[in-house]
């Protein structure tokens, strides 16, 4: 079987429609709204601030600590039971590290940089939406960052490469599919965040991280927008 | 021309503010190979061949020097700790402070939990430790009034140069306003009006403060805002802390 | 810790003034009510009352009804207090303010009898609805109990029902069937601080009150749910002053609906 069109209509290398926001929660540091197609998230960014307990602090440079959570109406089918999963943990953890690299923390000794992420409504590539969302905000907060972060999830629906794959060429069942988040530095192009779920051969995974590559391009775009609207507007 | 921006234009971190070798990365940003990349979001400068940023946004870091409104949060054997709107706190050593304190003395018969003072910053250690004092003129216990947190990185704007945007606010809205490095702003007015004109005022400047044109839309804005105050005394400030009864008191202390 | 603070505010409301330039029973600017935020939700609103933001959403599930009412379906109500909503929050359980809030709000729409449990029967003793209420703070600037009931009211408004056909539920797919309300129970919280009764107090007020009280009315004046709270006691001069304001201004709150 082959794939033809895809089930939205769009093109292989097409992103759903893309929104983003800085300064979106008053009370934060920083904090971005970034939509992408029906994938919706929130991230608030609080610090440099005192870190707690003290046995996790570390006299040489300030943590970055992030929380990815789905608020429990953001599930595609049942609801979504709060208090985090394992899978949760993961994506955290991996958010994190995605960000990590391009942060620099040592004027921050003892302290820590929180990010909340919550998802408002989840159509897949909801990590991806998360990270695009912690990077405006901690840009938001002015924590020191040598490069903005952009993520897309790429991947293989049948035998075709795709870009921004939807919670339905996800669940694909006439074909293999593969599922690829990455994260991109803009001027670099190194890669911060790389998984896969499915099932692909190296040259297939070589040519879709190209195709990240130039999704995250357009994605960067519109984080420095959102970033400089915040400014831009007379009140 | 390989300057990519230019004067006081917005940029956010991983922007590529020049091209070439012939700039020098200044503050807040860093060289790339030959471009010259932005770490923050902020207003670009360009001195000579030096391209820095003046960042819009980020917590408070102490700074030795500094002039700031604190908290205190407790009372410790030797002093009063105190929150500075930072992720670090600032410790005011007894002897730090004007008046003379006997060994074993209730330190809340000077300063207690929950007041105000404003400091001054005179050492900041590698790991952000702080410590302030208040012995030098016009640092005091904040007494009354209200207090609001701004962001650190606007009270330049907000104090004006050579102080000139704050001391319009103070004289329109007849407030008394001391402005912390630390975004600590203390408002005492002669009525509730008053000071609800100098917080509007205040946080109009914060909002306004990286467009053109601020000071002629404050002066106007005043003008509307304080239309209704005239008939209102301008705050007078309180009594200087006492100095201590005599020289020699202040010597032993010093001593001991 | 806060005497100096609460005798500012108490000298200003004496003069029946209050720090923002507000009257004593005004809310903050503005009160709006956004719906269907999310639409994974069944139904879902966003209300928002000055800074303060919260989301509600509605999940609708079909579970074995409790055995001694085997042909009603079930509330739910769940609050949750994002740290992403403030540096005061920490993530974890919901604490005893999120349980407080969560129950007064669940006490206000099911005593309320807005809805009708047995309407929410598929099957006795074996299936019925049960509707799930999410109520999650975006940015909290005070008054959540106020903010999370509108909004899990509107939320409810919102709400419609899933396609469920040969005993199967697909979320998916949204009928165009709406969750039937009778009534619209809205919680207004009065704060009494020294002799004056405010409402939607600011984060200055939020920090000096005496005591408080929330009341759920409905349109008829008839009362669902009442919750004291604060550290001093009322009398019933006050509680008599502070239910007559609260209904008053739940009229204001329910037209935002």
């Amino acid at each position: 079987m082959v794939y033809k069109k895809r089930i939205d209509g769009r093109a292989l290398d097409e992103l759903r429609p893309i929104e983003a926001k800085a300064g979106v929660i008053k009370n934060a540091d920083g904090s971005a709204y970034f939509k992408i197609g029906k994938t919706v998230s929130y991230a608030a960014v609080y610090g440099p601030r005192e870190l707690h307990p003290k046995f996790l602090q570390n006299p040489k440079t300030g943590l970055l600590r992030c929380y990815y959570n789905m608020m429990p109406f953001s599930g595609v089918g049942d609801r979504v039971r709060p208090g985090g999963s394992r899978r949760s943990k993961e994506i955290s953890m991996v958010i994190q590290k995605a960000l990590e690299p391009v942060l620099e923390l040592q004027d921050y000794p003892n302290a820590v940089v929180d990010v909340f992420i919550e998802l408002s409504q989840t159509d897949a590539g909801s990590r991806c939406a998360a990270i695009c969302a912690a990077a405006i905000a901690l840009a938001d907060a002015g924590i020191p960052m040598r490069d903005m972060v952009s993520a897309i999830a790429v991947g293989k629906v049948d035998d075709k490469i795709v870009a921004d794959l939807n919670y339905d060429e996800e669940a694909y069942e006439d074909g293999p599919v593969a599922d690829i988040p990455v994260a991109v530095l803009h001027n670099t192009k190194e890669i911060t965040l790389l998984q896969m779920d499915g099932e692909i051969s190296k040259d297939e995974l070589l040519r879709a991280l190209e195709v990240a590559k130039h999704a995250t391009e357009k994605i960067a775009t519109i984080q420095f927008a959102a970033l400089k609207e915040k400014y831009a507007v007379q009140r | 021309m390989s300057l990519l921006v230019k004067q006081k234009d917005i940029v956010v971190p991983g922007e590529v503010l020049a091209d070439s070798i012939d700039y020098l990365p200044g503050a807040h940003t860093y060289r790339l190979n030959n471009a010259i990349i932005a770490k923050r979001v902020g207003l670009v400068d360009i001195e000579g061949r030096a391209v820095k940023l003046i960042p819009v946004s980020g917590r408070y870091l102490p700074k030795v020097g500094d002039k700031i409104i604190v908290k205190i949060v407790d009372i410790t054997m030797s002093g009063w700790m105190t929150n500075i709107n930072s992720a670090y706190s600032a410790m005011l050593n007894s002897k730090d402070i004007m008046r003379f304190v006997r060994k074993g003395e209730d330190l809340t018969r000077y300063y207690d939990v929950g007041d105000y003072l404003c400091v001054k910053i005179f050492n900041v250690t590698s790991q952000n430790l702080v410590d302030i004092t208040m012995k030098e003129p016009g640092l005091n216990k904040l007494n009354g009034g209200r207090v609001i947190y701004i962001n650190p990185q606007k009270v330049p704007r907000v104090i004006g140069k050579m102080g000139s945007m704050i001391m319009m606010i103070k004289d329109k809205t007849k407030c008394l306003i001391n402005v912390g490095q630390n975004g600590v702003v203390w408002i005492k007015g002669p009525a509730p009006e008053a000071e609800f004109a100098a917080v509007s005022a205040i946080k109009k400047v914060e909002d306004e403060a990286h467009l053109e044109g601020l000071t002629e839309r404050m002066t106007a804005f005043l003008d509307k805002e304080c239309a209704h105050l005239h008939g209102l005394k301008i705050e007078q400030p309180q009594e200087e802390e006492q100095q201590p009864q005599s020289f020699q008191h202040y010597q032993q202390g010093r001593e001991e | 810790m806060h005497k100096e603070l609460r005798k500012y505010i108490v000298s200003l409301l004496d003069k029946g003034k209050r720090s923002d330039g507000r009257a004593l029973d005004q809310y903050r600017q503005p009160v709006s009510v956004t719906y269907g935020v999310s639409e994974t939700a069944e139904g879902s609103a966003q209300v928002q009352i000055g800074d303060t933001i919260v989301m509600a959403g509605v999940k609708l599930s079909i579970e074995k009804p409790f055995p001694d009412t085997p042909e009603q379906g079930g509330i739910a109500v769940n609050v949750e207090l994002y740290p992403l909503s403030s540096p005061d929050f920490e993530p974890g359980p919901p604490g005893i303010y999120a349980v407080e809030l969560a129950r007064v709000v669940d006490r206000g729409i099911r005593e309320s009898k807005a809805i009708d449990m047995k309407k929410l029967c598929i099957e006795k003793g074996e299936k019925a609805w049960t509707v799930g209420i999410d109520i999650v703070t975006i940015n909290d600037a005070g008054n959540l109990f106020d903010a999370c009931s509108l909004a899990a009211m509107a939320a409810l408004k919102n709400t419609v029902f899933p396609k469920y056909e040969d005993g199967e539920l697909n979320y998916k797919e949204k009928t165009k069937k709406k969750l039937q309300l009778y009534k619209e129970p809205t919680s207004v919280t009065i704060y009494k601080i020294g002799k004056s009764y405010i409402v939607d107090p600011n984060m200055d007020e939020s920090h000096v009150y005496d005591a408080r009280l929330t009341v759920a009315s409905t349109a008829d004046g008839m009362l669902s749910a009442l919750q004291k709270g604060g550290e001093m006691p009322l009398t019933s001069h006050d509680i008599n002053v502070m239910i007559d304001l609260a209904i008053q201004k739940a009229n204001f709150l329910r037209e935002k609906l």
